[in-house]
């Protein structure tokens, strides 16, 4: 086992996927001899070239758009968004041709491109760089959604993504990029949990808390601290949000009987609202309390100065963990 | 090269359609042109008549498409009347391993990749995306999105490129198109990659309602230089001189010169689609002037001066024409709609919980409509 960086982690994993498929490549704005704004594909232009680590004009949809074609001749291309603020101009390719070619060609057309995103905040980025658009792409049918917690998740899923048929929109936070951790980088991908198993990071038996990506830590370190105070919390990452693993999710429910989501995206129409609508539907009479959502704002990101206000932190969760338990909490007596 | 600091366009306004270089007048006289000559030395009397034939069973194919319309069996049809010279006269310069991308208007374009019947009209019934496994025809579903598909054709050629064989791709799209980012993202990726595709513009003078003057003030084909793409505008209505100028393209592309640009200027005889309505926007005379530069009638002219077109000629032709237009009704007339539970098919390659579990219920729930089975 080695301890890696997510960034690391990730570039190796691009490296074994390009190693063992030449029809994988890879393209984006800076990533060849720069080796991208995050350094994630540095080295790869050296090993393989300038044909397969394209470094491509400065235009998201034409990214997007050659890679479809790409994909129609056989590649598996995957392709690098510089920042989640930028997926925009690409956006009416990924949801009209990426995530529909297969169904409107009855299956004969494939689409096996990965597209991954340095995604979310906390970071203190400038403006259109720490954004959260996943729930975009969840409601699109034909993508796959994922988003990494740790870098042997990165790893393997980024290799599982690059190697399935389905296109696969995968987020990589930002925040988590130099965080270290194990990586055992000859596991077999045919050995590791599929993709859309979501994983129990913390078991616990009064709360399940739903996240994933760049808020699973924080998760974990509430979990922590409500220990103290007497809280049992599980706390499930769920790796895939599309499609989300409900076996596990909807175990943890029944075990626990409330829930808590957390995600930096804000809360409207988010991945929130669908997870608690689905656990509503499917566990109803084992729900002790309504579930809650602890999310970012509505509202545009804000400026890195106030982007702690807007990003779910321990406090915020706690204070949810407390209505779910029906203890004092901050909407105690003001809500009808 | 040199360059001025201040580039001004000084070609003719991209209104004027007769600034194109053509090799039949609308007469269908055999007229000289040193560009496009050399690409057709070797057509023959068969190749013309063949490039009749085709133009004729694609008129047909959208006269019985607009017929089926009205009479209720297609939702929607797409008229090409009028656009025939253009997209037959470039397809058949293909090869068949090269690979289209074409607009839902290329009727023509999918006839001359060897569509069946069933695969004009079946998309328009409602019945299937497309009928077609792209792959069998080496031609893409044909687009709705306007100009995507250029950037896709630029990809592919990216792949064609990597593979090391000399196949070039092409993208179809309108006038109104040439507005879209996609299309000038297109360029803009194939020239600085020297892909080997072909750029296809049909201007056929209208996006639905906006004249080809709301969409560029220079001719289309004058934008391509700007990106370093070679172009020719063309009369989109010479059959001879579509085919002409697409041989020139592809052997540039072929032989790894990179892309090229054609800018066909032709007209859309019918409305937009059956559910538009042309009077509120042009007027008669437009049309009318448009009539007598028809592209069939214009090879029939040449052939006739030629002493290649005789009773026997026409009548296979109407023959055959008559049995294809048969062949696109029995289509439309005798499709069967797909079991219900198949709506949930091909959206994933893999399989995926959220689609497995919806077909699980809705399979139980269609089965609740099953009649109960008999007493015995
Ligand atoms: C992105 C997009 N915007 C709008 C439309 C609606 N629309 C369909 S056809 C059309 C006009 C296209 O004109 P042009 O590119 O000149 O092609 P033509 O129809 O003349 O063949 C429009 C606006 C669309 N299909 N896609």
């Amino acid at each position: 086992m080695a301890q890696l960086t997510m960034a690391k982690a990730i570039n190796e994993g691009l490296r074994r996927a390009m190693a063992d498929d030449p029809k994988v490549l890879v393209m984006g704005e800076d990533i060849g001899k720069l080796g991208g704004v995050f350094r994630i594909t540095d080295g790869l232009l050296g090993e393989f070239g300038a044909q397969r680590v394209v470094d491509t004009p400065l235009a998201e949809a034409g990214i997007m758009g050659t890679a479809v074609g790409l994909a129609f001749r056989g590649y598996r291309p995957v392709v690098e968004i510089q920042f989640d603020g930028f997926v925009y101009p690409a956006f009416d390719q990924i949801v009209c041709q990426v995530a529909k070619l297969r169904y409107r060609t009855r299956g004969n057309v494939t689409m096996p491109i990965t597209i991954r995103i340095p995604w979310a905040g906390g970071v203190g980025a400038a403006e259109h760089h720490s954004e959260s658009p996943e729930a975009y792409f969840v409601h699109t049918s034909g993508l796959r959604v994922v988003a990494v917690s740790n870098p042997q998740d990165a790893y393997v899923m980024l290799r599982q993504a690059i190697a399935s048929n389905d296109p696969v929109v995968f987020f990589e936070p930002k925040r988590l990029y130099h965080s270290k951790g194990e990586v055992d980088l000859d596991v077999q991908l045919a050995d590791a949990p599929p993709m859309g198993l979501a994983r129990v990071a913390r078991e616990g038996s009064d709360v399940t808390l739903l996240t994933y990506g760049s808020q699973v830590g924080t998760a974990l370190d509430a979990a922590t601290a409500a220990e103290d105070d007497g809280v049992s919390i599980e706390v499930i990452d769920l790796r895939s949000i599309s499609p989300v693993d409900y076996r596990t999710v909807t175990a943890s429910v029944r075990k626990t009987g409330r829930v808590v989501v957390t995600h930096e995206a804000a809360r409207e129409a988010g991945v929130g609202a669908e997870l608690i609508a689905s656990v509503t539907e499917r566990c109803f009479n084992y729900l002790e309390a309504a579930p809650q959502r602890v999310t970012g704002h509505d509202i545009p990101y804000p400026p890195a100065k106030l982007e702690k206000h807007h990003l779910p932190d321990l406090d915020r969760i706690l204070d949810a963990v407390d209505r779910v338990m029906d203890r004092p909490n901050s909407l105690s007596g003001v809500r009808d | 090269m040199t360059m001025t600091h201040t580039l001004t366009p000084t070609a003719d306004l991209a209104t004027d359609i007769d600034d194109v270089a053509r090799l039949l007048t609308p007469d269908g006289e055999r007229i000289a042109d040193p560009e496009l000559d050399r690409w057709v030395a070797d057509v023959d009397a068969i190749t013309l008549r063949g490039l009749y034939r085709d133009m004729v069973l694609l008129r047909r194919i959208d006269t019985e498409g607009v017929a089926l319309q009205r009479q209720g069996q297609l939702g929607l049809w797409p008229p090409c009347q009028g656009q025939e010279a253009t997209q037959i006269g470039t397809a058949r310069a293909l090869r068949a391993d090269d690979f289209a991308f074409p607009s839902y208007r290329e009727t023509g374009v999918v006839y001359a990749r060897g569509g069946k019947p069933s695969d004009f009209v079946l998309a328009w019934r409602g019945e299937e995306h497309s009928t077609y496994n792209p792959y069998d025809i080496n031609t893409a579903t044909q687009q709705i999105i306007i100009g995507a598909q250029a950037l896709h054709a630029v990809g592919y050629a990216m792949g064609v490129q990597r593979d090391g064989t000399d196949q070039v791709s092409v993208a179809y799209f309108g006038d109104g198109a040439s507005s879209q980012g996609d299309v000038n993202e297109a360029m803009v990726f194939a020239a600085s990659f020297g892909a080997p595709v072909v750029f296809v513009c049909t201007n056929n003078q209208w996006a639905i309602s906006e004249p080809v003057s709301v969409q560029a003030k220079f001719p289309i084909a004058g934008r391509a230089p700007g990106f370093g793409i070679p172009s020719m505008r063309v009369d989109g209505n010479d059959v001879l001189a579509c085919f002409a100028a697409m041989r020139w393209a592809l052997d540039m592309a072929r032989r790894g010169e990179g892309p090229a640009f054609i800018e066909a200027v032709t007209y859309r005889m019918g409305p937009h689609t059956t559910s538009d309505d042309p009077t509120r926007y042009r007027d008669k005379e437009e049309v009318e002037k448009w009539r007598r530069r028809d592209p069939i009638t214009r090879l029939e002219a040449l052939l006739r001066a030629r002493g290649e077109f005789d009773e026997a000629f026409i009548g296979t032709v109407e023959d055959d024409a008559d049995a294809l237009a048969a062949g696109v009704r029995e289509a439309a007339m005798t499709a069967t709609t797909r079991a219900p539970l198949t709506v949930l098919d091909n959206v994933y390659a893999e399989p995926h919980s959220g689609i497995d579990e919806q077909r699980e219920w809705f399979g139980a729930y269609l089965d609740g409509f099953a009649p109960a089975p008999e007493e015995v």
